[in-house]
């Protein structure tokens, strides 16, 4: 640790002001609580809401996992951690298990968290109503009023005009039932993982100064139509290196033939899964051409 | 008088001008109807506009009362709205809470604006304009709202195939025509509209006019409709207010006032007229 710097980087009272923002937060599910968000020693974007937010709860015993899209091994991933492991000495971790703390990027981790666990979410736009209505007045009395037929008008129109949600990813949540929430950029395929969680959740939004939360055990519905119900991704195919085929696999393009590898975007899921023994195809798949006038859809997504 | 829709008595609301205090419209009453038509005409800056804007709640009376005869049944009613029912009968507006006002205005009330692109929504298409009241009103079934957008876009003579195409691409009349079918897709007993036919060309005037005047009679429509065109007022109202600086000069049926002026203001009204 670096005796330079105070535990945490923010000084105490920031971090205590930023802790009073989550009580309310928490106590308000999927309520965003403005909060005065500091300057950190990084570009907005790369996590600056996510980071005040674990500065201000991890204690010396804690144990910290940082991911990004689901990796413990990518530049904001292991900046992120390297930046708590000098300012606080606490012990960092890439297993899932053994984390009490799991600031995340943009993924919830495939192995069911745990009561003792706290995810931290780094948020780009805290306000689902955004895109739809730009005047920060207007969405806080929608909010408060609970009118959120807007969102479905969003919703409509992608039906209307894809013939299907299109929304892969930031899918939008009815915290409580109450509270219109954005679950931050994470993939849909992650939205039911968020109902009834056990461990406590946290969404920091550092550009945008707010702050809410989703308390354990919190029911979480995503928005939809009645005949055109809520649906998370699948895959036709399994991880190539673990087998997975209940997981988030990312897509990668291997060559400029249309060739594509599936891998489990979790890589810590991913390692056990290889250590237990599973082993996947190791090889790319060739896909069909979705240009073609043949094929209705590709390999992948929905 | 237990069943007027919307009572006004000496509604007035001022702006500050510098430090002058200015009355924008004053001592206003009437009472309306249920089916009944009223006209505000006057010249601009008369103060027409600020009374809609009274009459629907956007701006707050500083003199005066609006009273609004609130429908009783509260099927429909959003949790929010439904803590604060009152009672059937005349409520004061000023009295109701910002969710019930609310509610209202997308319920009971419609308000078509002079300029179309402030009553849509202009980055979702037609269909979702008109859908959207409905489900602001908890409809969450697509193809249900698709049936009914599809039978309002016929009811105002959309083209149908044109349902999910933005509205940006409409002309101005159907661009009218969409605003009027999403503020009546709830069934409002209630419609403000701010000068719907200025800004239209005749022969589409016309049509407009035509269609308002049939949707009006069929759903037993209230409305007020502030234009500086006599000839809508004469083709739609029952009756007519005639203002002049923020006062109602002249208040009566609309074929007395047009063919029978009392007040000065208002026979040079009729009188600067061109009749072709």
């Amino acid at each position: 640790m670096d005796e330079n710097y105070n535990f945490g980087f923010l000084d105490e009272r920031t971090k205590k002001s930023i802790r009073r923002a989550m009580l309310k937060a928490v106590a308000i599910p999927g309520y965003q609580v403005p909060f005065g968000s500091r300057e950190m020693p990084f570009a907005y974007g790369w996590g600056t809401g996510g980071v005040q937010v674990t500065a201000s709860i991890i204690g010396r015993t804690d144990v910290l996992k940082v991911i990004d899209q689901g990796a413990d091994d990518t530049t904001n991933a292991v900046n992120i951690r390297r930046f708590f492991a000098r300012t606080t000495g606490v012990e960092t971790t890439e297993k899932t298990a053994d984390a009490s703390i799991i600031q995340t990027r943009h993924r919830i981790p495939e192995r069911p968290l745990t009561e003792a666990q706290i995810i931290v979410y780094q948020v780009p736009m805290p306000e689902p109503l955004f895109r739809l209505e730009p005047r920060r007045r207007e969405t806080i009395t929608m909010h408060a009023l609970a009118e959120y037929g807007l969102m479905n008008v969003k919703l409509y129109e992608d039906i209307a005009q894809l013939g299907a949600i299109s929304k892969t990813y930031d899918y939008p949540v009815l915290v409580n039932e109450r509270y219109l929430t954005s679950p931050s950029p994470i993939p849909k395929f992650d939205n039911p993982k968020m109902h009834m969680n056990p461990a406590l959740q946290l969404f920091g939004a550092g550009r945008e100064k707010r702050i809410y939360a989703i308390p354990p055990y919190t029911c979480v519905r995503s928005l939809d139509f009645e005949d055109h119900p809520f649906e998370v991704q699948q895959w036709e195919h399994a991880c190539a290196l673990c087998d997975a085929t209940q997981s988030f696999l990312d897509e990668m393009i291997v060559d400029d033939e249309g060739s594509r590898l599936f891998v489990c975007s979790d890589s810590d899921f991913c390692g056990e899964r290889r250590t237990a023994g599973h082993t996947g195809e190791q090889q790319a798949v060739r896909l069909r051409d979705a240009l073609s006038p043949d094929t209705g859809r590709s390999g992948a997504t929905q | 008088m237990s069943d007027v829709l919307l009572s006004v008595r000496k509604a007035g609301k001022h702006f500050m001008q510098g430090n002058r205090l200015h009355w924008a419209c004053r001592d206003v009453s009437f009472d309306l109807y249920p089916g009944e038509v009223l006209a505000v005409v006057g010249e601009s800056g008369s103060g027409k506009s600020t009374l809609l804007r009274l009459l629907a709640a956007r701006h707050a009376c500083d003199e005066g009362s609006v009273h609004y005869n609130v429908r009783s049944e509260s099927g429909t009613e959003s949790a929010a709205a439904r803590t604060d029912t009152h009672g059937a009968g005349l409520a004061d507006l000023a009295g109701l809470s910002e969710a019930r006002l609310r509610w209202l205005a997308r319920t009971d009330w419609g308000f078509v604006e002079q300029h179309a692109r402030d009553g849509l929504r202009m980055n979702v298409s037609g269909g979702a304009n008109i859908g959207e009241r409905m489900m602001a009103l908890g409809s969450r079934h697509y193809a249900n709202l698709r049936t009914q957008a599809l039978d309002w876009m016929e009811r105002v003579e959309l083209d149908t195939g044109r349902i999910d195409d933005l509205p940006a691409t409409y002309s101005g009349g159907m661009q009218q025509r969409l605003q009027i079918a999403r503020n009546l897709v709830t069934h409002p007993r209630l419609v403000f509209m701010d000068e719907p036919t200025t800004g239209l060309d005749v022969s589409v005037q016309a049509r407009l006019l035509d269609l308002l005047r049939e949707l009006v009679d069929q759903l037993n429509l209230a409305a007020v409709i502030v234009t500086h065109d006599l000839a809508v007022a004469r083709l739609l109202a029952h009756r007519m207010l005639v203002m002049k600086d923020g006062r109602v000069v002249e208040h009566g049926l609309t074929d007395r006032v047009l063919d029978d002026p009392q007040h000065a203001y208002t026979q040079l009204l009729v009188s600067s007229v061109l009749t072709p």
